[in-house]
């Protein structure tokens, strides 16, 4: 890609962007969101048509006008959110589209699932053809989509941010996959914001800053450091913040709560006022669900919550947030926001009746709230009346965090905080999470990112298979330790969650 | 705001055509019943958008009419009730009924569509066994004759319909567009999940809409009852769910929920009803008036999508 231009509504979002791939090569393409990334992939994979620049393919140039001629030169996009049909089986989901028909025209069962075997083996994959998709894993979901990807020949394929909901041993199975098809002379684009990946599997690693080529990195100069410099143009200092603010100890109690994935085992924990307390382990541990039952999503009425010496009992989000309990959830667009909704509308939705009298909304009001979270949050929009929509992922982050700090918040639960946010909003995020504990909250962070939660926590709590198998003071908490703790092994080092 | 123009455009041409082609159109008594007959559906229809606006649907409405219609004659002339106490009961009965509604639907998860459906079965069943299935008027009953002044009289000219339409809409515009309950009701309806997370009771905001629809058809029933002076089970009603979910979606609301305005289903009902007259007015066959009316609400939705597509591009 030579020269890449492309502007939206008199926004540039690509100026004269080039960026050159070999055969079985590997590029992470880095930038913070907004930087230019998606669009410039978008336009090789067919779905946005530059202003300017050209797409050279072995040597000849090309024009990609559509994602079905994308296909056809064999260009894959693997999105973020998965593109794969929960009710179908493996098999129908690898050739959906281009099923093969028998004298009646109808599915051919027999062949669709002699076809789909070799690419899933290729992956080493090992579930049968004739699984359904809802039944899989989300790393094994994107298998099945590589395998699509495979099937229709791809010679490149582009992972948009693969990693972000897979477990470590999930993402090291993935970056050994990557390295395969290179070897098969596949070639990969793999965006990711954690920068840790990019080290182990990419040749080279190319930047984008606003649009722009910002540098290039070999594989051995591709340091951490190095690349998010190139990010954001200048030093980022104090990514993680530490503070030994007073704590109270026993400030919130949980007793019994149960993760409605596994009912019969419950998780009792204490968090003092002013800690972070993060809570580690495999994706399915139910940490997610732990924290929806605490914050009165799900039912669980055997969970005995004490906040400052007083029992609250909470059946309902509402319970919860009236208690100052807020959650900050792990989906952002499903759970989180109203994307449809205006920064506004979102920013004010669980204390619109503070800014209302007799049930009429002071629209006044309503907009300076908001407006004082855009200011201090420092979320980029254009004004707090744009969709959340047309935010970018830390942005939209914000706005959630904006809709809880405009209320008091005396207990808030972070549920993968900076799961698909470029580095320089993570940073923003963290620093926010310290205020917020320094300010005298208890801060409970759920996070799969190993990098994020040992460096954030004041202590971690590990949970396996529903239940909390350790927790560690700060001083023990290492890789080794979370993750034995994670499979369910015991570790000296690891104390009860809480005190009776 | 945009979404209505559009429509508003299309109400205007049609107007203009038909009171070119026929000067009636424009006629004083003309005028007069087409506002009558605004009043009595954009009531019910406001109901209709509300619920639609919570990624619902109301099929029982014109069901509805029919057994309130019934109630109220019932009340009058058998029971020989007051016609105050007529009154709150044939109100009370489809707001208990869209409590029905509401419940089935948020406690036990049922999907509005079957709901309601079954709604338009039965409460046409009982509107017709609880009359033997006879038309009933009022006779000369008890505070008939006050009733009717209210229901079919004219204030400042205007058709008392019209007027009631008129005062429903000033207050349905500030409880959807002013009021902390409106911005839950469109919360809830583009996004359920993330409104109960931030602390809306979804269960109540998404059951109080049938209950409000209830209390609009309830009184959009009474005013037709005395508007046809005599209640027809098998007929009165018949078909009305569709002119709302109509006006409705004419009027801007999405059928996915969380979008719509009380203007827009206002315009969106004043269409529907110009479109009558003018099939009326300009001799076309009255056999075709559902085709005309399906084809300009075909039409209508139509343009607005390929409009909005196009605006998204640029």
């Amino acid at each position: 890609m030579r020269g890449i231009t492309k502007r939206f509504s008199g926004v540039t979002a690509l100026d004269n962007v080039s960026l050159t791939l070999g055969r079985g090569e590997v590029v992470a393409l880095c930038g913070e969101n907004g930087a230019g990334k998606s669009t410039l992939m978008k336009i090789l994979g067919g779905v946005h048509q530059p202003d300017a620049g050209e797409i050279v393919l072995d040597g000849r140039k090309t024009q990609i006008p559509g994602v079905a001629d994308a296909i056809k030169l064999g260009i894959a996009f693997i999105h973020q959110e998965l593109n794969v049909l929960g009710n179908l089986d493996v098999a129908g989901n690898v050739f959906l589209g281009r099923e093969p028909r028998n004298a009646l025209g109808l599915i051919n069962s027999k062949k669709i699932h002699a076809d789909a075997e070799p690419f899933v083996r290729r992956l080493g994959l090992d579930i049968s053809t004739r699984t359904r998709l809802d039944r899989l894993s989300i790393a094994q979901q994107q298998m099945v989509e590589i395998a699509k990807a495979l099937s229709l020949n791809a010679r490149l394929i582009i992972m948009d941010e693969p990693t972000s909901s897979l477990t470590v041993a999930e993402t090291t199975r993935l970056i050994d996959l990557v390295c395969d098809l290179s070897k098969q002379g596949v070639s990969v684009i793999y965006i990711s914001h954690r920068l840790g990946e990019i080290e182990q599997c990419a040749d080279r690693a190319v930047v984008l800053r606003d649009g722009k080529n910002a540098g290039e990195l070999g594989s051995d100069e591709a340091t951490h450091d190095k690349v998010v410099s190139l990010m954001v143009g200048r030093e980022i200092k104090n990514y993680y913040v530490h503070s030994d603010a007073p704590k109270t100890p026993g400030f919130f109690k949980v007793r019994d709560a149960f993760s409605s994935l596994y009912s019969r085992k419950t998780v009792s924990f204490d968090a003092a006022r002013g800690e972070i307390l993060g809570f580690a382990g495999l994706v399915g541990a139910g940490r997610s669900e732990m924290a929806r039952a605490i914050a009165g999503m799900d039912h669980c009425p055997s969970k005995k919550i004490t906040l400052d010496g007083k029992t609250i009992p909470i059946a309902s989000p509402r319970d919860a947030i009236q208690h100052g309990i807020f959650l900050v959830p792990e989906d952002r667009r499903v759970e989180g926001l109203i994307v449809e909704m205006s920064v506004r509308e979102n920013v004010s939705l669980p204390s619109l009746r503070d800014f209302s009298r007799f049930g009429l909304i002071s629209r006044k009001r309503e907009s300076d709230a908001a407006r004082r979270q855009v200011d201090s949050l420092r979320i980029k929009t254009p004004t707090v009346e744009a969709r959340v929509r047309n935010l970018s992922g830390g942005n939209q982050q914000k706005v959630v965090l904006g809709k809880w700090l405009t209320m008091n918040p005396r207990v808030m639960i972070f549920d993968e905080p900076t799961r698909g946010i470029d580095v320089g909003a993570k940073a923003e995020i963290y620093r926010l999470i310290r205020d917020l504990a320094s300010q005298g909250a208890v801060i409970l962070v759920i996070s799969s990112d190993m990098e994020e939660v040992l460096n954030v926590s004041d202590r971690i709590a590990v949970m396996h298979e529903g239940e909390i198998t350790g927790a560690l003071d700060r001083a023990d908490c290492n890789e080794e330790n979370v993750m034995q703790l994670a499979v369910g092994k015991k570790v000296p080092a690891a104390k009860p969650a809480f005190k009776e | 705001m945009k979404k209505e123009i559009g429509i508003f455009i299309l109400l205007v041409i049609l107007c203009a055509i038909t009171g070119f082609e026929n000067p009636r159109f424009f006629s004083p008594i003309n005028l007069g019943n087409t506002a009558n007959l605004i009043g009595l559906f954009g009531i019910f229809s406001i109901g209709a958008g509300v619920v639609i606006i919570t990624s619902g649907i109301d099929l029982s409405v014109g069901s509805m009419i029919a057994l309130n219609g019934m109630l109220s004659v019932i009340a009058l002339t058998q029971w020989h009730l007051a016609w105050p106490l007529a009154v709150l009961f044939a109100l009370a009965v489809p707001m208990a009924l869209g409590l029905a509604h509401g419940v089935l639907i948020t406690r036990f998860k049922m999907q509005p569509f079957i709901v309601t459906l079954c709604g338009l079965l039965i409460y046409r069943g009982i509107a017709r066994f609880s009359s033997n299935d006879m038309t009933k008027g009022f006779g000369d009953a008890n505070g008939f004759q006050t009733l009717q002044r209210w229901a079919t009289g004219t204030l400042w000219g205007l058709p008392t319909p019209f007027i009631y339409l008129i005062i429903i809409s000033i207050i349905m515009w500030l409880v959807l567009h002013r009021s902390v309950y409106g911005r839950y009701l469109l919360a809830v309806g583009r996004n359920e999940e993330a409104a109960r997370f931030s602390g809306v009771n979804t269960k109540l905001v998404i059951g109080s809409a049938y209950v409000l629809a209830g209390l609009l058809t309830g009184i959009s029933g009474i005013l037709f009852a005395f508007y046809t002076n005599d209640v027809s089970p098998s007929t009165q009603g018949n078909f009305y769910e569709l002119y709302g979910i109509a006006a409705a979606v004419l009027g801007g609301c999405s059928l996915r929920g969380g979008e719509g305005s009380i203007v827009g289903i206002l315009i969106g009902t004043t269409l529907l009803l110009v479109l009558q007259n003018l099939v009326n007015l300009l001799n076309i066959p009255s056999s075709l008036n559902f085709a005309v009316m399906g084809g300009v609400v075909l039409i209508g939705v139509l343009a607005d999508e390929l409009i909005q597509n196009a605006r998204r591009k640029k």
